[in-house]
C-alpha cells in the first residue's frame, strides 16, 4: 500500500509535482500514466525517499520509505535500467545489492533465472542491450521478494516476448497480493496489464480510477448501426425510433449511424419494432489510448508542431500551388480544433469536465433531424453544429488553469 | 483549489474501500484481497535485519568487481614499488652518501607519486555511482544513507591501508637492504613504524577526504581535479610567493602542504627547519581534516536529493 498525501515537489521556480494525493493498493496492477515531464519519475523518486518532497508526504505501509524497517525486503524498484555500473557483471551487481539488504546470496541465482539472464550473468553489464538492462533492473527489484514493487517504464526496449513476459509477471505479482505500481507510455500495454490507473498531467492528479471506468469516462462507447443502403427511408425511420427510445443518434459519413445511450439488444428490439432490417449492429469499444489522449491533451508539455518546411522553401513557381503564407502543407495539417471532441452521450469525466464541457453546444445532444445523403463535411466525424470557434479551446483553458496553479 | 475532485473521491480510510468512490463501477479494485490487514504478500525468505556489516560486504563486492579499482591499485603498487626500487638502485649505483638521514628516507618520493592513485580511487568509489545512477539503486536497497557512506569509508580505508602498508614495507626492505651502508643513521624500529603504519594511515585518511570530496561534488573529473589541487597547489603557490610580507603565509602553506606533511614520516626535511611538524603530527592533522570532510559528506548526503 502506497499512500501519497498532498505530495508537492518544487525545483526552484518549477513545480514538478503539485498537491498529489493517491493510494496504490495491494492485489492489483496500478498503472501510472502521464505525458513526458508530468512528474511521474519525480513521484516515484519521492516514494523511494530519493527526493525529499517540498511538502506533503508519501508512505509505504504507513512508513516513509527512509524509516521503513528492512526496506529492501518490503519494496523493490526499477527506476532506470541504465542505473548500473557498466563495468560490473550482472551477478556482482545483484550480489552487492543482496548483501546490502541482508538477502541470502542464493537469491541472486534465483532472480537471474526468473529474468532469464543466467547465460550472461558473468558478463559486464556495459555490453547489455536495453532489453537486457531492463531484465537486470527487474531482477534487482525482485531480489528482496518484496510486497511493494515500483517499475518505471519496465517494457522500454524489450522484445515482444519480453513485453509479454513483463505483462504476465506484473499480473502474477499482483495476484500474489503484492502492490504493483507501473509507469508506462505504452497505452496498449497498460490496457492489457493494469487494473487501475492513476493519471497525472503537469504534476497534478487527473484521474484515479479503474481502467474500465477511465475508458468509459473519457471516451464514448457507441454502437454502429447500418440499415440497407437501398432503403434510405428505413434509415430515417430507425433514427426517429431510436431517438424516441432515448438514444442519441449521429449519422456517419459513410451512411452508418452512431448510436449512444442504448444497449445493443435494445437497439435491435427498437429496429424490430420499427420494422427496419439491420445490415450491421456492432459495438465500438474505445481504446485506452483514445481515452488517455482525450484526457491529457491539455496537459502535454512537449507538443510537436507541423514542420513548417514552407517557410524555408523557395517562392512557389506560380499561383495555384499554395499561398506563400500558408503555415503548413494542406494534406498533413493537424486537424483543426479538438481532435477528440466531447461526444454526445459521453459519460462526463469528473476530473476534466469543467474545461472540456464548456464548448459543448446544447443542441448537439439531440440531433433530431440528421441529413442523410447531404452528408457532413468529410473532415468532421460527427455533424456537430458550430464546432469550435478557435482551435482547441478546451486544451487552452486547461493549460491556462494549470499554469496558473503551478506558480 | 487545483484538484478538488480527486480528494473528494478518495475514501477516507482504506477499510471504507468496498463501496468505492462514487464514480466507480463495482469491479473497482479487481483482485483486491479483503482489505482487513495491510500485508498482502509474505515472502518465504526469512527476513533478517540488514546491518552495517552487510553494507560493508556489499561495498567490498562493489570495489573488487570493477576493473578500474584493480587497475588503479595495480598502478599504485607499480609506482610505489617500481619507482622505489629504481631510486634505491640509482642511489646505490651512484654510491653517494645519504647525509643526515636513514636508508628509509629514499622511499618518500615513490609514495608521494603513488598517492595520486588513492585520490582518484577515493573519488571514483562514490562518484561513479552518481555518474551511472547506481546510487539510486543503492539507496533504494539501503535507505540508511549514513550506513552506505560509512561502509564505503570503512572498505576504502581498509583497502588503501593494506595496500599502502604492503608497498611501503616492501620499499623499506629494499631501501635498507641496498642503502643501509650509505646512510648516516641506521633505521630504528620507531622510524620503521612511521614509514609503514604512519604513511599508510596518512594516505588512507587522504583517501577518505577524496571519498568525501566525491560525495560532495558527485562528479568524477571535478572531484579528482579538486583533490589534486588540494594536494599540489599549496606547495606550488608557496614556491612562487616571493614577497616578504607574505613569508609567514608562505611558510604555513609550505609546512602544511600534503607532500611536506608526508615527508615528516620519512624525516627527509626534519632538521632543515623547513617544517615545524615532527613525529606523528601529520597523522593527527590529517585525521581531523578527514573527520571534517566526512562530516560534510554525511550532511550533504542526508540533505540532498539523490
Amino acid at each position: 500500500m502506497i499512500e501519497a498525501v498532498g505530495l508537492t515537489k518544487r525545483y526552484g521556480a518549477k513545480t514538478a509535482v503539485h498537491n498529489l494525493s493517491f493510494q496504490v493498493r495491494p492485489g492489483a496492477v496500478t498503472g501510472f500514466l502521464g505525458p513526458n515531464g508530468s512528474g511521474k519519475s519525480t513521484t516515484m523518486r519521492m516514494i523511494l525517499g530519493l527526493d525529499e518532497p517540498t511538502s506533503g508526504r508519501v508512505t509505504i505501509g504507513g512508513h516513509p520509505f527512509r524509516n521503513l524497517p528492512n526496506a529492501p525486503r518490503q519494496v523493490g524498484a526499477l527506476l532506470d535500467a541504465k542505473a548500473v555500473h557498466g563495468g560490473r557483471s550482472a551477478y556482482n551487481h545483484l550480489l552487492s545489492l543482496a548483501q546490502l539488504g541482508g538477502i541470502p546470496a542464493r537469491r541472486v541465482d534465483e532472480v537471474l533465472g526468473v529474468v532469464g539472464l543466467q547465460g550472461v550473468a558473468k558478463r559486464r553489464s556495459k555490453g547489455f542491450s536495453l532489453g537486457m538492462g531492463q531484465r537486470l533492473g527487474i531482477a534487482a527489484a525482485l531480489l528482496g521478494d518484496p510486497q511493494v514493487l515500483l517499475f518505471d517504464e519496465p517494457v522500454n526496449g524489450l522484445d515482444p516476448e519480453g513485453i509479454l513476459w513483463v505483462r504476465n509477471l506484473m499480473k502474477q505479482l499482483a495476484a500474489e497480493g503484492r502492490t504493483v505500481f507501473v509507469s508506462s507510455h505504452l497505452m496498449s500495454e497498460m490496457a492489457l496489464t493494469a487494473d487501475h490507473l492513476i493519471v497525472i498531467g503537469r504534476g497534478q492528479l487527473m484521474a484515479d480510477m479503474s481502467v474500465k471506468d477511465f475508458i468509459s469516462a473519457n471516451s464514448a462507447d457507441f454502437a454502429r448501426v447500418r440499415t440497407p443502403e437501398t432503403e434510405p427511408a428505413s434509415r430515417e425511420k430507425l433514427t426517429a425510433a431510436l431517438v424516441e427510445a432515448g438514444g442519441q443518434v449521429l449519422s456517419e459519413p459513410d451512411g452508418g449511424l452512431r448510436v449512444t445511450g442504448l444497449p445493443l439488444p435494445r437497439i435491435s428490439d427498437v429496429a424490430h419494432g420499427a420494422d427496419v432490417r439491420l445490415w450491421e449492429l456492432s459495438p465500438h469499444q474505445a481504446s485506452l489510448e483514445e481515452a488517455y489522449m482525450r484526457m491529457t491533451q491539455g496537459a502535454v508539455d512537449y507538443r510537436s508542431t507541423a514542420d513548417q518546411l514552407a517557410a524555408l522553401a523557395p517562392p512557389p513557381p506560380g499561383p495555384g500551388y499554395g499561398h506563400p503564407g500558408a503555415p503548413a502543407p494542406q494534406g498533413w495539417a493537424p486537424p483543426e480544433g479538438n481532435p477528440y471532441p466531447v461526444l454526445p452521450g459521453e459519460q462526463p469525466n469528473p476530473y476534466a469536465q469543467a474545461p472540456a464541457a464548456a464548448p459543448q453546444p446544447p443542441q448537439a445532444a439531440h440531433p433530431a433531424a440528421p441529413q442523410p445523403p447531404a452528408g457532413p463535411p468529410p473532415a468532421a466525424p460527427a455533424p456537430q453544429p458550430a464546432p469550435a470557434p478557435a482551435p482547441a479551446p478546451a486544451p487552452a483553458d486547461l493549460t491556462k488553469r494549470d499554469s496558473e496553479d503551478a506558480r | 483549489m487545483t484538484t478538488p475532485q480527486p480528494q473528494a473521491a478518495q475514501p477516507a480510510t482504506p477499510q471504507a474501500a468496498p463501496q468505492a468512490p462514487p464514480h466507480a463501477a463495482p469491479g473497482y479494485w479487481p483482485g483486491t484481497a479483503p482489505a482487513g490487514g495491510t500485508v498482502g504478500y509474505v515472502s518465504p525468505i526469512p527476513v533478517r535485519k540488514a546491518t552495517l556489516m552487510d553494507a560493508v560486504a556489499a561495498e567490498w563486492t562493489k570495489i573488487r568487481s570493477v576493473r578500474s579499482t584493480i587497475w588503479t591499485l595495480s598502478i599504485m603498487v607499480g609506482i610505489i614499488v617500481g619507482i622505489g626500487l629504481l631510486i634505491a638502485a640509482g642511489v646505490n649505483g651512484a654510491g653517494s652518501d645519504m647525509r643526515g638521514t636513514n636508508a628509509l628516507a629514499a622511499g618518500f618520493f615513490s609514495v608521494m607519486l603513488g598517492m595520486i592513485c588513492v585520490l582518484t580511487l577515493g573519488v571514483l568509489t562514490i562518484s561513479s555511482e552518481y555518474g551511472t545512477g547506481m546510487i539510486r539503486t543503492t539507496l533504494t536497497a539501503c535507505p540508511d544513507r549514513i550506513r552506505v557512506l560509512t561502509a564505503k569509508a570503512i572498505v576504502f580505508f581498509a583497502v588503501t591501508f593494506v595496500i599502502t602498508m604492503v608497498c611501503t614495507a616492501l620499499v623499506g626492505m629494499i631501501d635498507t637492504g641496498l642503502l643501509d651502508d650509505q646512510a648516516e643513521f641506521a633505521s630504528t624500529g620507531g622510524e620503521w613504524l612511521k614509514v609503514t603504519v604512519g604513511t599508510s594511515l596518512f594516505i588512507a585518511l587522504l583517501g577518505i577526504i577524496s571519498l568525501a570530496m566525491g560525495t560532495l561534488l558527485r562528479h568524477s573529473a571535478g572531484a579528482i581535479t579538486v583533490m589534486l589541487g588540494v594536494v599540489l597547489l599549496p606547495l606550488v603557490v608557496a614556491m612562487f610567493m616571493f614577497t616578504e610580507s607574505l613569508s609567514s603565509l608562505r611558510k604555513a602553506l609550505f609546512e602544511y602542504s600534503i607532500p611536506m606533511q608526508l615527508s615528516v614520516f620519512y624525516g627527509v626535511s626534519g632538521d632543515d627547519s623547513a617544517t615545524s611538524l615532527s613525529g606523528w603530527d601529520p597523522l593527527w592533522i590529517m585525521a581531523i581534516a578527514a573527520a571534517v570532510a566526512l562530516g560534510g559528506a554525511y550532511a550533504s548526503l542526508l540533505k540532498r536529493d539523490a
